[in-house]
């Protein structure tokens, strides 16, 4: 007991205070130890990227340089004729899988089909069950098809597995298309077909792009399947990093990793200018 | 007008299904038909004959890896839980605008990161020499000489939890925002603290959005390979590694299809524990 009493509410008032200095720290702590989590792995990326000497006892690398940048982008090296495979299996990929998804998403989308619940369900089975058992399958079966180790057998496996989030996102964007547009256009005498190519696939085109990002996207960071259908012969960006990785060169598999992530944080910041919350509403109706 | 978009005209009731069929031919070719075959190969040795064999074998041989498994992804997915739970209640319930601003800002970075970079980043970030040890070593929690990798079963589950919350997060704080403000407010004015209206009031109310966001997470993890590839490769490892260990070092499909069918069971417990969830829903309403 001190000798001068504090009145009451004085005393209240600086333990409030305390406690609310309190719960400052333990808020900026709680949210400092969430940054290290999310950006310390992220960092340690980039140090590997840049460092060309690090050996355990040492804190940091004990040298930077761009040695291992030059490797990855000479041009006659193995880095820079991945991202060529990479880049053009994942182009073609968007193609194959919207020349399937567009017309399903239609469909899907815009007309009164019977069964319609049951066949939106059959696109989303496959992300239901553990996809392994089923690239393990595919491989063996393009074994006997001579399609293993080509190009063209990890497109369609790419293709297949994008088809999934294609036709849900299409499906989306066509049934967020206003039907009172269309309605107007083939009132004042336009055809089914010139309606749906002036109208309908303009208004639906922002969720179809979407949908071609996420495909594009998910087929540059496909592994399993290229894992299993694409050995030996075809070696995209992600097998290269992980070869690289097993083989213990951090740098070349930090350069690789730090590649592939610049267009999924790209497509994280530009989601949301083609993903429009009237097609998110729709996804799954 | 719309005459030719009513289900009732055969028509184009005939031409959605057209639309629908390539797509649907796909899935058909490229998931049930492997799945099929992973079942049939698992109950067949390599002459053909059927038999239980594998199975038996993959109890013997890998019957530690799965145990291991079922706790790295139970355990996994239960931690994405907690995180994504407390990440949506502060967004919803926190009373400090900035640190709710810096939290939105923060928690989805790891979102579009593909599986493989998460793995390669948690290579370096839980090695010995890596951040997260310079950080306990820093703070005094850990002595230099006592530091060790964490790139076992810890670095599989870390790994899973910072790449698949912010997926979790994202669906639990929307759900979280589309709760009626009046539910909060009245419970607020009755004088329910923060923890008893999370609890109590919006817990019972997202729950569906929560089982469906882990139950997408158990199967994803469960069917990950590259993650523990990368991060775990040795024994005990999970069995996504095993079923590709038995096919690159012993072309025995018949086992790797026994091991996929064993964790499809696994997965399947997920989906049964889900859709219980929603059968006893639907039984109190």
């Amino acid at each position: 007991m001190s000798a001068i009493a504090v009145p009451q509410p004085l005393q209240d008032a600086a333990s409030g205070r305390t406690r609310r200095i309190g719960l400052i720290v333990l808020r900026a702590a709680l949210l400092g130890l969430l940054a290290f989590i999310i950006f310390g792995p992220l960092l340690n990326l980039l140090l590997w990227a840049f460092a060309e000497r690090w050996y355990f006892p040492n804190k940091l690398p004990s040298q930077y340089g761009f040695t291992f940048w030059a490797r990855v982008f000479d041009p006659r090296g193995n880095a820079m004729a991945s991202l060529l495979t990479s880049v053009g299996i994942a182009i073609t990929t968007v193609i194959v899988c919207l020349a399937f998804a567009v017309p399903a998403g239609l469909a899907l989308g815009r007309l009164q089909l019977r069964w319609r619940a049951a066949i939106m369900l059959a696109f989303l089975l496959p992300n239901a069950f553990p996809n392994l058992p089923v690239y393990v399958n595919i491989a063996r079966v393009f074994y006997e098809l001579r399609l293993a180790g080509t190009v063209a057998g990890v497109v369609l496996v790419h293709a297949a597995h994008g088809l999934v989030l294609a036709v849900w996102i299409t499906a989306a964007a066509f049934a967020s298309v206003d039907k009172s547009l269309e309605e107007a256009a083939r009132n004042l005498g336009a055809s089914a077909w010139r309606c749906f190519l002036t109208i309908t696939l303009p208004l639906a085109a922002p969720g179809i792009i979407a949908g071609a990002i996420f495909v594009f996207l998910e087929s540059l960071d496909e592994f399993t399947g290229t894992y299993f259908v694409g050995v030996p012969d075809v070696i995209t960006l992600p097998l290269l990093m992980f070869n690289a990785s097993m083989g213990g060169n951090y740098q070349i598999a930090s350069i690789t990793a730090l590649l592939l992530l610049v267009p999924s944080i790209g497509f994280m910041l530009l989601v949301e200018r083609f993903l429009k919350p009237n097609v998110m509403a729709m996804v799954g109706r | 007008m719309t005459a030719g978009r009513k289900s009732s005209s055969p028509n184009s009731s005939w031409a959605g299904f057209a639309l629908v069929a390539p797509a649907l031919l796909v899935i058909v070719i490229f998931f049930v038909g492997p799945m099929l075959l992973s079942i049939a190969s698992a109950f067949q040795d390599k002459s053909g004959t059927w038999t239980l064999a594998n199975f038996d074998k993959s109890l013997e041989l890998y019957l530690g890896d799965l145990g291991y498994t079922a706790i790295i992804t139970i355990a996994a997915t239960l931690a994405i839980g907690v995180v994504s739970v407390a990440i949506g209640g502060y967004l919803t319930l926190g009373r400090n605008p900035r640190a709710q601003t810096v939290l939105r800002w923060l928690y989805r970075w790891p979102l579009f990161i593909p599986f493989i970079v998460a793995g390669q980043v948690m290579r370096t970030f839980l090695a010995k020499n890596g951040l997260l040890n310079q950080l306990l070593i820093g703070s005094g929690i850990l002595e230099p000489l006592t530091a060790q990798s964490y790139l076992d079963w810890r670095g599989i589950v870390l790994a899973f939890v910072w790449k698949q919350t912010p997926f979790v997060a994202l669906m639990v704080a929307g759900a979280m925002a589309s709760i009626e403000p009046a539910h909060i407010e009245a419970a607020r004015n009755l004088g329910a603290g923060r923890m008893r209206i999370l609890g109590e009031i919006i817990l019972p109310q997202i729950r569906r959005t929560l089982m469906v966001g882990l139950v997408l997470s158990y199967v994803t993890i469960l069917s990950v390979l590259s993650v523990p590839l990368m991060i775990n490769p040795n024994s005990p490892t999970m069995m996504t590694v095993d079923v590709a260990y038995r096919i690159n070092a012993h072309g025995d499909y018949g086992v790797a299809n026994a091991l996929c069918l064993v964790s499809l069971a696994l997965a399947s417990l997920g989906a049964w524990f889900y859709l219980r969830q929603g059968v006893a829903r639907k039984g109190v309403e």
